[in-house]
């Protein structure tokens, strides 16, 4: 069922490509014209060009890290190519066209109807037009000076802001898939909130109803100058699927003095089928710079998709008194397999970081956490709190807790606890005799498991996340 | 209601359940009694359709229907509710969420709409006033760190609100002093109707003496070895289960 209902959501519309596509793709392969051929297309300044060339000298000497607990076929760098022109899929008329299954997981997620629309490629009517409404959002970002665009246009527009905050959190040099995507990133968002603005909107609104298309390589970044404070949050639950087997996606935050960014997540790529064939590898570095005093980090995510997830949202916690947070669900279902978790560094005095991770394991995945806390020599006063919980449903799955701490100043205070459990047999049979549906009573558990998390997302995406959740342990019980 | 015709069930291969009889008229309340190891439980657990439990031969009929094709929920939303002996915890959802759930999957079972957490607070208000209840534990983990007590008394209040017609109670009595017996007792019984029935599951007399019973059943080694009215619970309290035993021949 839950198969089905993936393989169908995530089929691409067959007639919906053009031929025109292909001419506009650069040929596999990775090399300095390569690099220099993307650039060329972007039509960059030569700045960036060389920055795309350095990452892509250190890459070369970078070995393809194997410490996280996963396993994959090697990937073969040489043979993606690294740049295609934007597709354009053929309109529907109406949501009549689409594949009922396809309705029926949208119907099962929540989503409005409109935004149904949107996802299946469906024009939409008149009176929603999204380009009208994403036109009204422009205008009110635009009235309080928050600037919000595609990467490429931002290195356009404002060179500047661009150039001195790139590379700033995650340098082009910090492990082999940023370095990677620093040489050959293709688009992503550049958010810019000016000093003392505080965001009108959560910029998800506006995102889901412009709904760039993912690339590959994804740059996002975000900074939020003195006392600013911005919401953001990327993915969708509806599911993605990519013809694009690897994303190496960076994502940059600069949270200035007394500024609060708080990025939330929902990852729902194609996960591969029962055999876990064909999923999505995701290798992701996250990392927010708490530069000023007293700002704020909190990153939220929910990871339900994706063939491997390798991915560890961190903080810098370099200002006085600054406060990083990360809160996770992770699920894995068939044969998925997740590491992931966070870094914690705490750099200033009386820093602050709480971690709370729900892992959630069925079939035959293996979910993994690892999480870092570091505290320096001269982060005076440093506190942590790391929760990090396993739930397993099955005997086939497997549950996984790396913790490393180290503390190099007496005076810091740290807790961590952690707890595994089982939905058990008795559990679900206590609910059926209530009358819910063995789902529904893995659902309800699942959901109570990870409430703490799902408190933190954004109201209108805690529903749909709840929803999600069902949805990826369809069939984990019978 | 329910019929109960040459029941035969084991768990993991070993015969619990020899061929039980039994039929249950609305507005009864029967009383299973019997030793330790005799079926009683498994019998409570096989109406109810635990997975564990095979049924290896014989019918159960319950309202005209084929009551053992029917999945654990299906029988549920039918009006059969199983008050646990030992009532399972869930973390993280409180009792208030687990028992709109409840009620919510029966109502969408009978076409009604689901009651929203207004609604179902005032509902909740009402049923507490018919068993004559204050506390509700509504805001706590469903039986997570309840007292043995608090765990019974939670699955008496759960019967209450989702009215089954059939209630079959495991035990109910095991573990509770006296005061929560008689609490427990006295809601059972404000809740009796001549269109509800109740299978009472006990080891010993004393719950019958608050909840009485139409008629009692003595189970030995996986079958009804005597049936009488509320007499024969006496009876055994005196004498034990031994001289039942001898008899059924089994």
């Amino acid at each position: 069922m839950t198969s089905s209902v993936e393989h169908h959501v995530s089929q691409p519309y067959k007639y919906g490509w053009t031929t025109e596509v292909e001419s506009d793709r650069v040929p596999a392969g990775l090399n300095e014209d390569i690099i220099r051929l993307i650039s060329q297309k972007k039509e960059e300044p030569e700045w960036l060009l060389e920055w795309r060339l350095k990452a892509f000298r250190n890459w070369l000497k970078l070995t393809e890290p194997s410490w996280a607990n996963v396993e994959y076929e090697p990937v073969d760098y040489q043979a993606i190519s690294y740049y295609a022109a934007p597709k354009k899929e053929k309109k529907l008329e109406s949501l009549d066209e689409v594949d009922p299954k396809v309705l029926e997981t949208f119907n099962k997620l929540g989503i409005p109807l409109e935004e149904q629309k949107r996802l299946a490629g469906v024009a939409v009517d008149a009176v929603f037009d999204s380009v009208s409404v994403a036109t009204t959002f422009k205008e009110k970002l635009a009235e309080h000076g928050v600037i919000f665009l595609p990467f490429s246009e931002a290195v356009k527009q404002h060179p500047d802001l661009v150039r001195e905050y790139l590379g700033s959190v995650v340098p082009a040099t910090d492990n082999f898939f940023a370095a990677l995507n620093s040489a050959v990133f293709t688009d992503g968002s550049f958010v810019y909130v000016p000093k003392g603005v505080r965001c009108p909107m959560e910029l998800s609104t506006y995102f889901r109803i412009n709904a760039a298309a993912t690339g590959q390589f994804e740059r996002t970044l975000i900074v939020a100058d003195e006392g600013a404070y911005v919401s953001y949050l990327e993915g969708c639950s509806a599911p993605m699927r990519d013809e694009n087997q690897l994303h190496a996606a960076v994502v940059e935050l600069v949270a200035m003095k007394d500024a609060e960014i708080k990025y939330s997540t929902v990852q729902n790529w194609y996960p591969g089928d029962e055999n876990g064939k064909g999923g999505i590898y995701n290798f992701v570095t996250k990392r927010g710079d708490c530069r000023g005093n007293n700002a704020k980090i909190s990153w939220t995510q929910v990871e339900t998709g994706s063939a491997i997830t390798w991915k560890y949202p961190s903080c810098l916690l370099t200002g006085d008194n600054t406060v990083g947070e990360f809160y996770s669900v992770a699920v894995t279902n068939n044969h998925q397999q997740a590491d992931t978790g966070t870094k914690m560094i705490h750099i200033g005095k009386n820093t602050r970081s709480t971690i709370v991770s729900k892992g959630i394991s069925a079939g035959k995945s293996q979910n993994t956490y690892r999480g870092q806390v570091k505290i320096m020599k001269r982060a005076e006063g440093a506190r942590n709190f790391s929760q990090c919980d396993s739930m397993l449903i099955g005997d086939k799955c497997g549950a996984h807790t790396f913790p490393y701490i180290d503390v190099r100043n007496s005076s810091a205070i740290m807790e961590h606890e952690a707890t595994t459990s089982k939905i058990g047999e008795d559990q679900i049979f206590y609910c059926q005799q209530r009358g819910l549906s063995a789902e529904d009573a893995v659902s309800m558990i699942v959901n109570g498991f990870c409430k703490e998390v799902f408190r933190e997302l954004p109201m209108e995406f805690a529903v749909e996340a709840q929803n999600l959740l069902g949805i990826s342990l369809e069939g984990s019980v019978g | 209601m329910l019929e109960i015709k040459n029941l035969h069930a084991a768990v993991d291969g070993v015969a619990i359940l020899k061929g039980i009889d039994l039929t249950i008229n609305a507005g009864e309340v029967h009383a299973i009694m019997g030793p330790n190891g005799s079926g009683k439980s498994t019998l409570a657990q096989v109406l109810a359709g635990h997975p564990a439990y095979e049924v290896t031969e014989g019918s159960v009929t319950y309202e005209g229907r084929d009551l053992l094709g029917l999945e654990p929920e299906e029988r549920a939303c039918a009006g059969v509710f199983l008050a646990f002996q030992y009532p399972v915890e869930i973390h993280g959802i409180t009792n208030a969420y687990f028992l709109r759930a409840a009620i919510n999957a029966k109502r969408k079972c009978q076409d009604l709409e689901e009651l929203d957490p207004i609604d179902f607070m005032e509902m909740l208000e009402e049923k507490l006033d018919v068993i004559g209840w204050t506390d509700s534990l509504m805001e706590r983990p469903v039986n997570h760190g309840f007292s043995g007590g608090e765990k019974k008394r939670n699955e008496i209040l759960q019967m209450a609100v989702l009215e089954p017609k059939l209630a079959v109670l495991d035990e109910t009595d095991s573990g509770l002093d006296i005061d929560a017996l008689k609490a427990v007792a006295d809601a059972v019984n404000k809740l009796r109707s001549p269109d509800n029935a109740s299978l009472v599951v006990t080891h010993y007399q004393r719950l019958l003496n608050f909840i009485v019973p139409d008629f009692v059943h003595v189970l030995a080694r996986g079958r009804i070895a005597k049936s009488g009215g509320k007499e024969l619970a006496l009876e055994l309290e005196s004498k034990g289960y031994d001289w039942i035993k001898e008899p059924a021949g089994v």
